[in-house]
C-alpha cells in the first residue's frame, strides 16, 4: 500500500505578470515529496477552486502580488466553502500589507507569507498540517 | 454499495474526486468501490495522447475536448494527465492545467492530473483503475494524456481504444520516425506546430514511415491519417475530432473494440497478479536471508541468476509453505 502523498494546488488567481515565487514554491514542494498541482498565471477564483475540487487537494497555496488580495482571496473562500472544500487549507505568499494579512487570517487563511520566507518553513507548516513535521 | 460509490454514480463531483484519490492511493476502500462500480464501465471511448515533451500533448487535448463539446454539447469529457514523478524526491509538478485554461472550468469537463509514482510506462500504475472510476461515473471520452514519452512508453496502448501521436517539426530525422515502439501505436498521427517551417520534412518522414508500415491498404484496414494542427490557435482541430470519431465506428465495425476491451482488462487483471505476486515476494524472502545472499554476490562469490535461483526455492518456497 503506497503512503498517501500530500497534494498541494499552487496557483495565481489575477493579473500578476510572472510567477518565479510560485514556481520556486512548487519546485520546493515537491523536493518535499508532495505532489503539486500548477495551474498557471491569471487564474480566476471559479478556475482555483475547480482544479481544487477535481484534484482533491490537501492544500490551496495562493501567490498573489498584483494588491488585488483583499478582492480576491475572501472569494476565493466563499468559493471554496460554497463547493463545501472544508478541509482545504489555504496558505497565501505574496505582498500582503499586515492589516491585511490579520483580516485574511482571521476570514480562515491559514498562513500568510511575505518576502524573504524561506521554503523550508512553508514546508515545515504544511507538513506540521498533517503531522509529518 | 456504500454512500460514496453511489454519490459517484449520481454525478456529485467532490465525491469522484475522493474516490479517485482512495483508488490512486490504492486503498482497501478504493478497490472495494472499484469492483462495485465495475459493472457500470464499459462502455466509454478512451482515448490516449502521448508523443514527447514539448510536442503539444496538453495543448491539443485542450482544443480537442472544446471541439468534442462543440459537436456533442450533452457530452460529459474526462481528462486524466499523467506526469512524471521524482525518482529522488518522490514529489512532483504536475502542470498539464497550465494548457487547458480553455476548459479549466467548464460543468461538462473534469480534469485529474496523476503522478507516474515510480511506473515507466508513460502512465501511472493506477491510471487504468482511475479511468475505470471516471467511466462508471459517466464521463465519454475519456482522454488519458501520457508524460513526456520517448520510444518505448507504449503502454498507453494497452488502455485506450484510440491512440493519438503528436509529433512536431524539428524533433528528430526521419530515422528516428523509422525506429520502433511509439510511432507503431498511433491510430491517428497529428504534426503539431505545423506553422513551423520544417513541416514538409517532418511530413514526409511520417509519411514514408507509414508507408513502410503499411506497404498495402486492404479493404477495412485502418490506416492512420496524418493531420496537421496548430494546437495554440486550434488549427486542424475540427479534423483531429473527426478522425476520432471515425477510428471509434471502425473500431466498432471491425470488432477490434472487443479486442481492445479485452487486452485493456487483461493487462488490468495480470497487473493485479504482479502486484499480489510482488507482495508476496517482499513477505517470504526475509530482510536477512535476501541479505546474507546479496553479501555473496557483493563479494562476487555468487552470480546474479544463481543468487535469485537460491532466493527462490532456499526462502520463498520454503516461508511460504
Amino acid at each position: 500500500m503506497e503512503e498517501k502523498k500530500i497534494r498541494v494546488l499552487v496557483a495565481k488567481p489575477g493579473l500578476d505578470g510572472h510567477d518565479r515565487g510560485a514556481k520556486i514554491i512548487a519546485r520546493a514542494l515537491r523536493d518535499a515529496g508532495m505532489e503539486v498541482i500548477y495551474t498557471g498565471l491569471r487564474q480566476t477564483p471559479e478556475m482555483v477552486i475547480q482544479a481544487a475540487l477535481q484534484e482533491d487537494v490537501d492544500v490551496i497555496g495562493l501567490s498573489i502580488l498584483s494588491g488585488a488580495h483583499m478582492s480576491l482571496v475572501p472569494r476565493i473562500l466563499e468559493l471554496k466553502k460554497r463547493a463545501k472544500l472544508d478541509d482545504v487549507q489555504v496558505f497565501l505568499g505574496g505582498i500582503i500589507p499586515e492589516a491585511d494579512a490579520k483580516v485574511l487570517l482571521e476570514e480562515g487563511v491559514k498562513a500568510v507569507y511575505g518576502p524573504g520566507t524561506s521554503t523550508t518553513q512553508v514546508v515545515e507548516d504544511i507538513r506540521g498540517l498533517f503531522g509529518k513535521a | 454499495m456504500t454512500d460514496l460509490t453511489q454519490a459517484v454514480l449520481n454525478g456529485d463531483r467532490r465525491a469522484l474526486a475522493r474516490l479517485i484519490t482512495l483508488v490512486e492511493n490504492d486503498t482497501g476502500e478504493g478497490q472495494q468501490a472499484l469492483d462495485g462500480l465495475f459493472r457500470d464501465t464499459g462502455k466509454t471511448h478512451v482515448i490516449g495522447v502521448t508523443g514527447a515533451s514539448g510536442a503539444g500533448k496538453s495543448s491539443l487535448v485542450n482544443c480537442l475536448v472544446e471541439e468534442i463539446l462543440k459537436r456533442e454539447p450533452d457530452k460529459s469529457v474526462a481528462v486524466i494527465a499523467v506526469d512524471p514523478t521524482s525518482p529522488f524526491s518522490g514529489g512532483a509538478v504536475l502542470g498539464d492545467r497550465i494548457r487547458m485554461r480553455a476548459i479549466a472550468d467548464n460543468p461538462h469537463v473534469f480534469i485529474r492530473s496523476m503522478a507516474s509514482r515510480g511506473a515507466l510506462g508513460g502512465l501511472a500504475q493506477n491510471t487504468q483503475a482511475v479511468s475505470l472510476v471516471l467511466d462508471a461515473a459517466g464521463y465519454d471520452p475519456i482522454i488519458i494524456e501520457t508524460v513526456g514519452a520517448g520510444q518505448s512508453e507504449v503502454e498507453i496502448a494497452s488502455l485506450a481504444h484510440s491512440v493519438i501521436v503528436v509529433e512536431a517539426p524539428g524533433l528528430g530525422d526521419d530515422v528516428q520516425a523509422a525506429k520502433a515502439g511509439i510511432m507503431e501505436i498511433a491510430d491517428i498521427l497529428v504534426l503539431n506546430k505545423a506553422d513551423k517551417a520544417e513541416v514538409d520534412a517532418a511530413e514526409m518522414a511520417l509519411r514514408s514511415m507509414l508507408a513502410m508500415g503499411f506497404p498495402s491498404k486492404e479493404e477495412g484496414m485502418w490506416v492512420p491519417p496524418i493531420l496537421r494542427t496548430v494546437a495554440t490557435n486550434g488549427e486542424g482541430i475540427a479534423e483531429v475530432a473527426a478522425a476520432v470519431h471515425e477510428h471509434s465506428a471502425y473500431l466498432h465495425q471491425s470488432g477490434n473494440w472487443q479486442k481492445r476491451d479485452q487486452i485493456r482488462l487483461q493487462v488490468l487483471l495480470r497487473g493485479l497478479l504482479e502486484k499480489k505476486h510482488h507482495q508476496e515476494w517482499e513477505e517470504f524472502i526475509h530482510r536477512d536471508e535476501f541479505q546474507q545472499v546479496f553479501d555473496q554476490v557483493i563479494e562476487r562469490e555468487l552470480a546474479p541468476h544463481a543468487a535469485a535461483e537460491r532466493l527462490y526455492t532456499d526462502s520463498f518456497l520454503k516461508n511460504s509453505h
